[in-house]
């Protein structure tokens, strides 16, 4: 993986001792409240429900095994004994003090990482694909990519104050796994008839109250030139975002506006001056970048390892772990694990450090000393030898790491919700943990299949539920927590925004308003067809039927 | 005397800055003598008489586009932008573009909610002159303050202060 040069290390340190400042600025009163609130929050810190929260980057999901551990340091010195994964790759603390804050950020420079754009309008943390570099379906791995953009991207001067936040996300396989339909900029890594490797940039996308798939700008940019077309969007938009509101600032409102061949036409007269000029890319900077990202010194190994085949057989148990969390891997007996942070006792996506430390371990014996974050608020052990998956498991199991679950209906993502976020209009997480005790039955869950539902407390849309397949969104109706359910939104090559049923539900009704869409699908199922398949082929009609009944439905439709 | 930061350097400038209220018409103003930056509005109505005036400059707000000053800019010896908000950041692009696009080798000028914590930013994206609102800083602070200009030493992207990308600049060890 990447590791700093003293130009990045200095950078970072710099940065440090600049935070330090400000705070210290801040806690003597020669800061305001206002001036410091936008310095806080680009650096990923903001003032929650009852403590400050402090996300730190983890540029495109990666992590080496020191700096988990490091991690483990920070939740067990500063927090409450533990971590959270955030449906951007980041890590948050929920506990820190502001006052630590600086000492926090300078423990973790120590191991070359940061909370820099963490938040605030600027160009945010760059994420990606969490299998890049050991899937099958890999054209062209984008972590390199992503560090070449993280740089281009830190501190850029002219777009600290956009008109609101900006996030970039780089795929480059077949299979979109980073959201890049729902992204500021959502970047597909591809070659041309030549051979040459470019970018098909994407615009606009985003969640939050207004949710956009992001329209093509361009089919296809060459590499050299990705960061001065990236330039030129930004400087229109920074010149031409709406700022006089909140909700119509991201640059989803502009292209919707302009219209996307209009913002393409006053993209292309931007780049016009950029093109070619020193920001164009050279061959020796990527070719330095990416060779930090070498392949890990694989043995050769039997496509099928006997022992692997023979655990598997004898013990049940192990066999579901592998058919849902360990996934094929590119080259032969090595897999993919995903540790899933779902074990319904907890929160999706939190940590605690004990098991931080534990990963870290096992990232160090099995797999190469690295662990990425997924978005789905998992983490995942990219090369693991198929003949060591039994004794990872049972460590894992131990240490409630192996909930069996990635992919399934309880494999939930779900934001911090109103237990800890001051926008929140509900809480997210007990919904969640609810939801994952209604169906704690492996074979059941096993037979519904692939399935998202994801949760976000209110419509900033953090826990992505415009594109679960089942999304909740928390509403307050009167004061009091409310949940809408949609249906049909999408992430991947066919993103798609769900659709809201009808009325909304109270916490307690919702563990049944999913038996029942789940009871819709089995009923309707055709064979083999996952869930959103079925509701794409239905439509909504049969599951509002078997939510609100018939004599609701026909009511509606009056009324309507 | 005001004192404003130029090329990092405190300084005196007593330069006003001309804001016109609702009740004034550019075309009826009469300026008095001394150094003041004028509303762009005001030097569209009066840029024959004003043209070349070595004490005047003009102001921009952030909403204006700096490609209406382009003609003129042979004739100006000054242009200041305005942050109405320190948050509202239209004026760092305008800035560059003033450098790079434009050409203009005149004093650039940060005027309006200016605080130190964007003094990096600014200077890096072509702002010369530097001048928060009177009241905001004291002198010792403002002194302080210029150390906020050296906040980063070796950022890695090209803007104005620095041509080049740090990839360009530097032989990065692999
Ligand atoms: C105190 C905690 C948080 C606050 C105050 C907060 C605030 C917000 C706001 C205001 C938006 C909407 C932005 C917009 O539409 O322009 C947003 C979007 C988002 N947030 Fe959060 N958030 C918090 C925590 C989180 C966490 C923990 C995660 C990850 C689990 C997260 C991930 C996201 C994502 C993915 C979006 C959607 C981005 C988009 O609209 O494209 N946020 N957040
Ligand atoms: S979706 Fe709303 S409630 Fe959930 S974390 Fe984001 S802002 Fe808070």
């Amino acid at each position: 993986m990447y590791r700093y040069d003293p130009y990045d290390q200095k950078i970072v340190n710099e940065r440090v001792a600049q935070f330090r400042d400000q705070t210290r600025r801040y806690l003597a009163g020669e800061l305001t409240d206002e001036e410091f609130r936008p310095l806080r929050l680009q650096n990923g810190l903001y003032i929650q429900r009852h403590a400050p929260m402090l996300r730190v980057a983890v540029p495109y999901g990666l992590l080496s095994s020191t700096q988990v551990r490091k991690m483990a340091h920070i939740a067990r010195t500063y927090d409450k004994g533990y971590a959270h994964i955030t449906t951007r790759q980041n890590v948050q603390f929920n506990w820190p003090e502001l006052k630590l804050v600086p000492e926090i950020l300078a423990e973790l420079a120590t191991v070359e990482m940061h909370a820099i754009q963490t938040s605030g309008a600027c160009i945010r943390n760059i994420t990606s694909d969490p299998f890049a570099g050991v899937a099958g379906d890999e054209l062209i791995d984008p972590r390199p990519w992503g560090e070449i953009l993280r740089q281009w991207s830190t501190f850029h001067p002219e777009f600290a104050f956009l008109p609101r936040k900006f996030k970039i996300a780089i795929n480059g396989a077949r299979e979109d796994r980073a959201v890049i339909q729902c992204h500021d900029i959502g970047l597909e890594l591809k070659r041309d008839a030549a051979g040459e490797i470019g970018f098909r940039v994407l615009v606009g996308g985003g969640m939050g109250r207004t949710p956009v798939i992001g329209a093509e700008i361009s089919a296809f940019v060459p590499w050299q030139h990705i960061i001065t077309y990236c330039e030129a969007i930004l400087r229109v938009y920074n010149r031409y975002g709406r700022r006089d509101n909140l909700y119509k600032a991201r640059i989803k409102i502009l292209v919707k506006a302009l219209g996307i061949d209009e913002f393409r036409r006053q993209v292309e007269e931007e780049w016009v001056f950029g093109k070619n000029g020193p920001n164009t890319l050279t061959e020796a900077e990527v070719a330095r970048v990416a060779g930090h990202f070498t392949t890990p010194a694989y043995e050769s190994l039997p496509a099928d390892d006997a022992g692997y085949v023979s655990q598997r057989a004898a013990n049940p148990a192990f066999a579901a772990w592998t058919r849902r969390n360990v996934l094929a891997h590119k080259v032969p007996g090595y897999a993919v694990v995903v540790v899933s942070l779902k074990d319904p006792s907890r929160a999706p996506g939190d940590v605690t450090d004990v098991q931080l430390d534990l990963v870290a371990d096992w990232a160090d014996t099995y797999s190469f000393g690295e662990i990425r974050a997924t978005h789905e608020q998992n983490l995942v052990l990219a090369d693991v030898k198929q003949s060591e998956l039994f004794a990872l498991w049972e460590k894992a199991r131990a240490a409630n790491l192996a909930t069996p679950t990635f992919g399934l209906l309880t494999d939930i993502i779900c934001c911090p919700g109103g237990d800890f976020c001051s926008l929140a209009n509900a809480k997210s997480i007990p919904i969640a943990n609810a939801i994952q005790a209604r169906f704690d039955d492996l074979d059941y869950l096993y037979d519904i299949g692939d399935i998202e539902l994801n949760i976000s407390g209110c419509m900033n849309s953090c826990g992505h539920h415009h594109v679960g397949h089942i999304g909740v969104l928390g509403v307050d109706k009167n004061g009091e927590e409310w949940y809408q359910v949609s249906l049909g939104g999408s992430q991947g090559n066919h993103t798609s925004i769900g659709k809201v049923i009808g009325r909304s539900f109270a916490a307690a009704e919702m563990p049944d308003v999913v038996s029942k869409i789940i009871n819709v699908y089995l009923a309707q199922r055709q064979d083999g067809e996952r869930f959103i398949e079925t509701v794409r082929r239905t439509g909504l009609d049969p599951f509002k039927l078997g939510v609100y009944g018939e004599a609701a439905v026909k009511e509606r439709k009056q009324n309507a | 005397m005001p004192k404003i930061i130029k090329n990092g350097q405190l300084i005196d400038d007593e330069a006003r800055i001309l804001i016109l209220d609702e009740s004034q018409a550019p075309e009826e103003l009469t300026l008095a003598a001394g150094p003041v930056f004028v509303p762009f509005a005001v030097w569209q109505a009066h840029s024959g008489q004003l043209s070349g005036r070595a004490d005047l400059g003009v102001w921009l707000d952030s909403h204006e586009d700096v490609a209406e000053l382009v003609p003129d800019l042979g004739s100006i010896a000054a242009i200041a932008i305005n942050f109405p908000k320190f948050t509202d950041g239209r004026a760092y692009s305008a800035a560059a573009l003033l450098r790079t696009r434009y050409g203009f080798k005149g004093e650039i000028r940060a005027i309006g909610d200016v605080l130190r914590d964007q003094f990096f930013f600014m200077q890096r994206c072509g702002f010369d002159a530097i001048q928060p609102k009177v009241g905001k800083y004291s002198d010792a602070q403002l002194e302080e303050a210029l150390a906020s200009l050296k906040d980063f030493s070796a950022p890695y992207q090209a803007a104005v202060d620095q041509p080049e990308p740090l990839f360009r600049r530097a032989q990065r060890a692999a």
